[in-house]
């Protein structure tokens, strides 16, 4: 009791100095929050993916369609209990700031494959029954203040012209990994766009399969199954996992997520530094009363639970501010980037590694001043007030 | 406390004690064969010149230094022999100290403060309380017992630095120039309540101080002069 009462009285005896490791404390906490938050946005698509799940594309790119006929071959492939097709649509709402995913589907057999996304029945039906109409996920609703029956008017990009989409439904996800800003429309009615304007060899392209399997343990048999079916075709396949398929995605920004990943474990050195350099300057302005303390009978370790106890309320309350700071901070990063990630929540495992880093900067900067102010001379320290 | 009955016990035997410090790779004699005999409830004073040693032999007495050689013995207890463990151990139940500028720990009241040593102690809370305002009673300062050193003249600091070093009861009180930092008339009044401390409560005072009217106040001046002993008084008396 005599410990705390001490220690919480000496770590605001200086205040401003107190105060300022602090802020430095709180900023460093919420930016490393941040940092690792952006990390997790990045990987949220591969977090959200289903083991039951492949993805089949051209072995070329992502930019080379393949034939839709292909899904009547992928479906009798030994295991295979579904398929689907999706293209990406692209588009711009009045400016391209506006950015949400468009992707044009093929609706029931894209629903039965995605069970994660909750939609009534009424609105699926609504949907199938309306050629322009649209299902959009909740995030990008309340975003732009949509609800059932409005519409909304996209100009093309890679398909041209003036589109007109009237929204028939909004999907909710069973848990946040899931992306909620999706606006799913009809891949018929983009095709035959297409069919008008390019001739029907153009048309009946897809982006990509989506293969729902039985037995996950089969998912690399039935890949090679597939890749197989289409082999010294025009247009050959290669398909992977959902979550291998996201990781490639990923992969791409491998040099940002790794230079985001070293920026947010700088800043928790360089306040480690700070707070080192602010508790090694408290322990040598109290030296003569740490050696005081050892000439009344205290021992060195009294001293050591003191300076560790100092530094460690300092870092519990930097850390808890710096955490709930996160929270609006994520907020106004979000904003600011025009809602460009999909998930982007501060989740739990973040807040515990912000936790345990205002904990490591609170024991690390500790450790140098109390393992030496718990061996100094009492002879010496006494002196040092003379 | 303690009683005041027997004058000339000795509680500090000191024999063939030698300090040397070593600086640059240089050995530096501090103290010299030392021999002294301190008896219960006396008041010393320990005078001498800068760099005589004095303050040395003081902390070699309340055991915050160690001796190169030699013996000290305190109430029967040779504390040349105990660890850092020990010494702090013995130092919380045998020994009072009063600093030239008080070392008082400035974010503590004047109460907390003399309740210091007795928190390494066994005693309650309450029992604490009884000693602890006794003492500051006993200094004269009840009415500042929630005041912060730096509410408190230089004066008043230094009592309240006595009353911590009296709480615990200790068999020694050692001070470091207790009036070094203090004006004459403070000084006076420190010097007085010492006298009390050793006349009234019968405590064992072992005082360093420069000051020749402050060492007249007590009942031995031993001088000291380039680590040797070289005057005094009471060495054939024991």
């Amino acid at each position: 009791m005599f410990l705390f009462k001490l220690l919480l009285k000496n770590a605001f005896r200086h205040k401003l100095r107190t105060l300022l490791t602090m802020v430095g404390l709180i900023v460093a906490i919420s930016a490393f929050g941040l940092l690792r938050t952006i990390v997790d946005a990045w990987y949220a698509g591969v977090e959200g993916t289903s083991n039951t799940r492949l993805i089949t594309r051209s072995s070329i790119s992502l930019g080379y369609p393949l034939p839709v006929y292909y899904a009547d071959k992928i479906k009798k492939v030994d295991g295979v209990t579904g398929v689907t097709w999706m293209n990406w649509f692209g588009g711009i709402y009045i400016d391209r700031r506006n950015f949400f995913a468009r992707m044009a589907i093929d609706g029931p057999s894209y629903f039965s494959l995605f069970p994660e996304f909750n939609i009534s029945d009424e609105e699926k039906a609504a949907f199938m029954a309306d050629r322009q109409g649209v299902i959009l996920g909740r995030k990008t609703a309340q975003r732009f203040g949509w609800q059932v029956g409005d519409t909304i008017p996209l100009s093309g990009t890679i398909y041209p012209g003036s589109w007109t989409f009237n929204i028939r439904g909004i999907y909710t996800v069973k848990d946040a990994r899931y992306d909620e800003t999706l606006m799913l429309m009809h891949w018929n009615l983009i095709d035959q766009s297409v069919r008008k304007r390019l001739g029907s060899n153009a048309a009946n392209q897809v982006g990509l399969f989506m293969v729902s399997i039985k037995d996950p343990a089969r998912a690399s048999v039935i890949s090679q199954e597939i890749d197989g079916l289409f082999k010294n075709s025009v247009a050959e396949t290669r398909t992977e996992t959902e979550k291998a398929f996201q990781l490639g995605v990923v992969s791409m920004s491998r040099a940002i997520l790794m230079a985001i990943r070293a920026v947010s474990f700088v800043v928790i050195l360089i306040i480690m530094a700070v707070m080192a350099n602010t508790m090694t300057m408290t322990a040598r302005e109290r030296l003569a009363e740490y050696a005081t303390l050892k000439a009344l009978g205290f021992s060195p370790g009294f001293v050591v639970k003191l300076l560790f106890g100092e530094s460690m309320l300092i870092a519990f309350i930097g850390g808890v501010i710096g955490i709930g700071m996160t929270f609006p901070l994520a907020q106004g990063f979000l904003m600011q980037t025009n809602n460009v990630f999909k998930v982007f929540e501060v989740s739990q495992i973040t807040m515990v590694y912000q936790a345990i880093a205002a904990l490591f900067v609170g024991v690390i900067a500790a450790i140098w001043p109390a393992w030496k102010m718990s061996r100094i001379d009492i002879v010496q320290g006494l002196r040092h007030v003379a | 406390m303690s009683d005041t009955a027997g004058v000339r016990e000795p509680v500090i035997r000191i024999e063939h004690l030698s300090k040397t410090y070593t600086r640059g790779g240089q050995p530096i004699p501090v103290l010299m064969d030392i021999n002294l005999e301190v008896g219960r409830a006396e008041f010393v004073s320990l005078m001498g010149p800068s760099g005589s040693g004095k303050s040395t032999l003081l902390n070699l007495i309340a055991g915050i230094d160690h001796p190169s050689s030699g013996r000290i013995s305190i109430n029967g207890v040779d504390i040349a022999t105990l660890d850092e463990s020990e010494l702090a151990d013995w130092r919380a139940a045998n020994v009072g100290f009063i600093f030239q500028f008080y070392n008082l720990m400035p974010v503590l009241t004047a109460y907390e403060n003399v309740e210091l040593p007795l928190l390494l102690t066994n005693l309650s809370r309450r029992q604490r309380k009884t000693h602890v305002e006794a003492c500051l009673a006993m200094v004269g300062l009840s009415d500042r017992m929630d005041h912060y050193p730096n509410e408190l003249s230089g004066g008043q600091q230094q009592r309240v630095a006595i009353a911590r070093a009296l709480v615990t009861d200790p068999t020694l009180i050692v001070a470091d120039e207790p009036t070094g930092d203090l004006d004459r008339a403070t000084g006076e009044e420190v010097l007085k309540l010492m006298d009390e401390l050793h006349r009234d409560l019968g405590k064992t005072i072992v005082m360093v101080t420069h000051d020749p009217k402050a060492a007249s106040r007590a009942s031995r001046m031993i001088h000291l002069e380039k680590g040797v002993l070289v005057d005094d008084p009471g060495a054939d008396g024991h």
